[in-house]
């Protein structure tokens, strides 16, 4: 491959768009060519710059307000009954989902301890999750549609961050069950990861623990509590990727719901 | 706003549109925000775009809500700009004009003989906002639904209305003019 081939070619490598025989072209010139690494190396570095800390512009909540009110939406009696029936949908699913927890969990071979219960509850309901192709009950990467779509079928609100400028766009969010209630639980991807984001109040112990990072079965788990609130990160996303996933979603100035 | 008739498929076709597309609103704002680079102008071009998208949104059968409002958000923006050209003060865009050099220009532009690359590292958000305001509408428009709204390059050729290669080249192009500008201010700085 030639240098005048490469400079074009290069963006598309970076950008994970070229096909297997041109990326593998692309390595080769790059392992031969000093002049063309440093050039990768400087877009590389201007890349994550730019989408560290670029602004997203977030519609205003004004203009939101203004365009869905203005649609000719029948609001009332029928978007109430609607939102009954899913309801009712939503915790006949919880419920079978528990029956199901009790029989898969009496099946281990050693009874876990209450301390031990919920690593191996979040990182079964994450591996059942992409076994059954079930990771969003409500699939969209807009948190403006999966954060209203728990009321209603959780007794909190979870907050639903967007970090899909920081690379990790969300999924959408489904309902389990952890440590014998109903959670929320959003989905996340980060490349060719997906991450399951469990979220339910912290009734014991302190309103705030600083994460912690554990593993279990091959999968990379973090926890922390955070205003009242526990959450569960898990994925097969190497560790160092999942802390910068967790340390965004504990940013208070993060785009966290209004 | 969007017409009287309040007939069953009116809201029928409202709340397909509640659902499907609207939850991109923030994809549209920040997109106009970008082209435009104006709040309120911005606020505008989402607004006439969604009563556009309502309008023709019997012809969306497809997948992708956020590709099909960005494209129409893109296309009522370029049509405003148009008569308000007087307000582009960046450098006027040619697709021939703005060529990717030798390697030394590249190199040399965006290191200035220093491996640690600092001025990169100084750039903050507000720098990097301004260089990408200041790049040429179809340099700017690609760098932000790639970086900004992380769409792949064939999302970008159907919002954009442009080919695959095309989107690749603006890429390329559009990075190493950002990097002269991010270079340039922090040389002033």
């Amino acid at each position: 491959m030639e240098c005048s081939d490469f400079r074009i070619l290069l963006h598309g490598y970076l950008d994970n768009e070229l096909d297997l025989v041109r990326a593998i072209e692309v390595e080769k010139h790059l392992q031969a060519c000093a002049g063309c690494k440093r050039a990768y190396d400087q877009y590389q570095a201007m890349r994550s710059a730019i989408r560290g800390r670029s602004g997203y512009f977030s519609a205003p909540g004004h203009l939101h307000r203004r365009i869905r009110s203005a649609l000719p939406l029948d609001k009332g009696r029928r978007a109430r009954s609607e939102a009954l029936r899913l309801t009712l949908l939503g915790y006949g699913a919880s419920l079978a989902f528990a029956v199901l927890m009790t029989l898969s969990l009496t099946l281990y071979l050693a009874v876990p301890t209450p301390g031990e219960r919920v690593p191996e509850e979040v990182v079964s309901g994450h591996i059942r999750s992409l076994m059954a192709d079930h990771l969003a009950d409500i699939a969209s990467s807009d948190r403006h549609t999966v954060k209203p779509w728990f009321n209603g079928k959780l007794d909190f609100s979870p907050p639903v961050t967007d970090l899909a400028q920081q690379g990790f766009p969300l999924v959408g969010g489904r309902l389990d069950y952890i440590d014998e209630r109903p959670v929320a639980a959003l989905a996340y991807r980060h490349r060719q990861h997906l991450i399951n984001l469990f979220i339910w109040p912290a009734e014991r112990g302190p309103a705030d623990r600083a994460p912690e990072t554990l593993s279990r079965h091959g999968y990379n788990v973090i926890h922390w509590v955070q205003t009242g609130m526990r959450f569960w990160a898990v994925s097969d996303l190497n560790p160092a990727d999942l802390r910068a996933l967790v340390s965004r979603l504990r940013e208070p100035t993060a785009r966290t719901p209004d | 706003m969007w017409g009287i008739a309040r007939s069953s498929p009116e809201r029928t076709k409202a709340r397909r549109f509640e659902e499907l597309a609207l939850p991109h609103l923030d994809a549209a704002y920040n997109l106009a925000r970008w082209l435009t680079r104006d709040p309120h102008d911005a606020e505008d071009m989402v607004q006439e775009a969604c009563v556009r998208a309502f309008k023709y949104f019997g012809n969306f059968h497809g997948e992708d809500a956020r590709g099909w409002l960005l494209a129409i958000v893109r296309n009522t923006c370029y049509t405003w700009l148009q008569s308000h050209r007087s307000q582009e003060p960046s450098v006027p865009f040619d697709e021939e004009i703005h060529t990717i050099e030798g390697h030394g220009s590249i190199t040399a532009s965006l290191s200035s003989g220093n491996p640690e690359s600092l001025w990169l590292q100084d750039a903050d958000q507000r720098l990097i906002n301004q260089a990408l305001e200041k790049l040429p509408l179809e340099f700017r428009e690609v760098l932000v639904l790639r970086e900004i709204e992380d769409l792949s390059y064939k999302e970008i050729a159907a919002v954009a209305g442009i080919p695959i290669g095309t989107v690749m080249s603006r890429l390329a192009r559009g990075r190493k003019l950002l990097g002269e500008y991010l270079k340039q201010m922090d040389e002033r700085s």
